[in-house]
């Protein structure tokens, strides 16, 4: 199960910074959005995957850690509110610099 | 009684959600937000003489005992940073009535400033990793929104930049506290230090210990500032002054805290790779402040120097040097707001911040150049101002240390901030007036701004003395982590 975890982390990762290192701004906002989803997918995995039942109910004796989960979603909750503001940035510049190509935001000039 | 420790954050923390409701009436946001940042000094300084005279407060976070739930821990160190933070946020509260302008003022620029603040205070006051990524991010998005409010072109382009930059250093952030939580299994900072101090910290802290260096470096700008000349450019000047005067501090703070406390049991690499990355940050700082014409460059690069400086302190581990590098960060973070308002001051008067647009500023406006001039021998460290104890604890704790390059160094990059900040006093206050007559403006107000901060850095400079009895309790906590591992971890 980790060798799978392992895999999709980094095949998140590969795709993450393949797009953050492309010329679009849209495409820059999407890697950073899968960067971080590889990143949650790790945390998840370096607490150690399903060792027993769900916790706080108390069926078993073993139960998983909850303390990444709890992590995880408020790093959600950050990136989510992070993309959104890249997002609207974005698309405010487009229409401020009538571009979204970066080589060509670099030379625009005041 | 410790919930006090909370109030530093609940203040500003409800003071932004307040503004929200009076996006149209600047006078009364501008009376919420003084009353706010006064109340903030008041709390702020009762909590550093409780300190000082009964050592650490910790506060746990819904009665949670450590190392399960969030603990805040009010050591010396972070409070004395909580109090000059609030000092200079109240500074460039100030300045930026006069300077910021109305449009700015009613698109929340008073609710971010002070969601900024909530960041940069819980970010010192946190015991927890965790909860320091999560300040962090309260810190950095409410500087996204400042960077980029106001719209203009120049600072659209330099927002998507440091976005970008952050975003990735904030997901780096993530995966150390990953790899971190799965090597000793515990999040707590006071505990991380006792497990891996137990453990030992082999090949695979060492790693983590890396990861978490690129990571705040990132954000401090100690080796890794590329993004930073450009981004601190865009925005207006008081907006600049914030976060020259804090965020870099911020990130400096989380390299002091994990490499002094966390990853402390094999000093001769990660302690050795600090060093060489504060040599290298004070050398090409110094040749960007010394290289470039226009003023928001020259004082960025300013800041970058200072960083490496205190990275120095931190490198050489002495307690001299700790001591040196607390004392150096508080006199780093007054002097930066007031060069920064000084900077928005010349270049308003100027109207333009090429320095080969400036000159005879000194007839129009004496003051602000002695003022300027005053701060420019307080941050190379001519005594008795505020930069001169800091300094000579540094060097004489890299002296002591053995690393005599690093000091030389370290003394280079002074000089080179002396002479960078003295051509800009030559070019812009001496000489001709330039051919075009600037409009003469009135900086009254925001030079008096200017004067009180002055005051306190002359202050910071003859009190040093008393003031070193607390910046050296800052200081042993420092050198020695296990004070503040007793403080929080006591109910075990």
């Amino acid at each position: 199960m980790e060798l799978v975890m392992a895999l999709a982390i980094g095949i998140l990762f590969t795709i993450g910074v393949y797009l953050i290192l492309s010329k679009t701004l849209l495409r820059i906002v999407l890697g950073t959005s899968l960067l971080t989803h590889g990143v949650h997918l790790l945390l998840l995995t370096m607490a150690g995957l399903k060792k027993g039942a769900a916790p706080v109910l108390g069926k078993e004796d073993t139960y998983v850690d909850p303390l990444p989960q709890a992590l995880i979603l408020t790093s959600i909750v950050i990136s989510f509110g992070v993309t959104a503001f890249y997002f609207v940035l974005a698309y405010r510049s487009y229409q401020s610099l009538g571009t979204d190509d970066i080589d060509s935001i670099k030379e625009a000039k005041e | 009684m410790n919930n006090m420790l909370v109030l530093p954050i609940l203040i500003p923390l409800s003071t932004a959600v307040i503004l929200i409701f009076f996006k149209e009436k600047i006078r009364l946001q501008r009376w919420i937000s003084v009353v706010s940042s006064l109340l903030t000094i008041l709390v702020t300084v009762l909590l550093v003489t409780r300190v000082h005279a009964d050592g650490i407060l910790t506060l746990q976070m819904g009665g949670w005992a450590p190392p399960y739930g969030i603990v805040f821990v009010g050591d010396m160190f972070a409070l004395l940073l909580v109090m000059t933070a609030s000092l200079v946020s109240f500074a460039i509260l100030l300045y930026s009535f006069s300077s910021i302008g109305e449009k700015r003022e009613k698109y929340y620029y008073y609710t971010f400033f002070h969601f900024l603040l909530v960041g940069v205070y819980g970010s010192f006051l946190t015991g927890d990793i965790f909860n320091l990524f999560v300040f962090f991010e309260v810190m950095l998005i409410s500087s996204y929104a400042l960077i980029s409010l106001g719209g203009t072109k120049l600072q659209l382009r330099e927002t998507s930049k440091y976005l970008l930059i952050n975003i990735v250093s904030s997901t780096l952030f993530v995966a150390a506290v990953a790899y971190l939580y799965a090597a000793a299994g515990t999040l707590n900072m006071a505990h991380l230090s006792q497990r891996i101090t137990e453990a030992g910290q082999g090949g695979i802290i060492n790693v983590i210990a890396v990861l978490f260096l690129i990571v705040f470096s990132l954000k401090a700008g100690l080796f890794l500032f590329f993004w930073l000349p450009g981004s601190y450019s865009a925005p207006p000047p008081a907006i600049r002054a914030l976060f020259g005067a804090l965020l870099t501090k911020v990130g400096l703070y989380a390299i002091i805290r994990t490499f002094t406390l966390l990853f402390v049991n094999d000093s001769d690499l990660t302690h050795n790779l600090i060093a060489w990355m504060a040599a290298a940050t004070m050398i090409l700082g110094s040749l960007g402040a010394v290289a470039y014409k226009d003023i928001p460059r020259i004082f960025n690069y300013n800041v970058i120097i200072s960083v490496g400086f205190v990275a120095l302190g931190l490198a050489a581990g002495t307690q001299d040097s700790l001591n040196g590098a607390v004392f150096y960060l508080l006199h780093d973070i007054l002097a930066k707001a007031l060069l920064f308002i000084l900077g928005g001051l010349i270049i308003s008067a100027a109207g333009t911040d090429q320095l080969s647009g400036m000159g005879g500023m000194i007839k129009k406006y004496p003051l602000l150049g002695w003022l300027f001039f005053i701060l420019a021998l307080a941050l190379v460290g001519i005594p008795p101002l505020s930069g001169f104890a800091g300094k000579l604890l540094i060097i004489r704790g890299a002296l002591d240390a053995g690393m005599l390059t690093l000091a030389l160094i370290g003394l280079g990059s002074s000089f080179m901030v002396l002479y960078s900040l003295i051509k800009v006093f030559r070019l812009a206050f001496w000489g001709s007036e330039p051919g075009k007559k600037s409009p003469a403006v009135s900086i009254k107000g925001a030079t008096a701004v200017a004067a009180g901060l002055l005051v306190l850095v002359i202050a910071m400079g003859i009190g040093a003395d008393p003031l070193y009895a607390f910046v050296s309790q800052a200081g042993d906590v420092l050198a020695s982590p296990a004070e503040y591992i007793q403080a929080v971890m006591m109910k075990e």
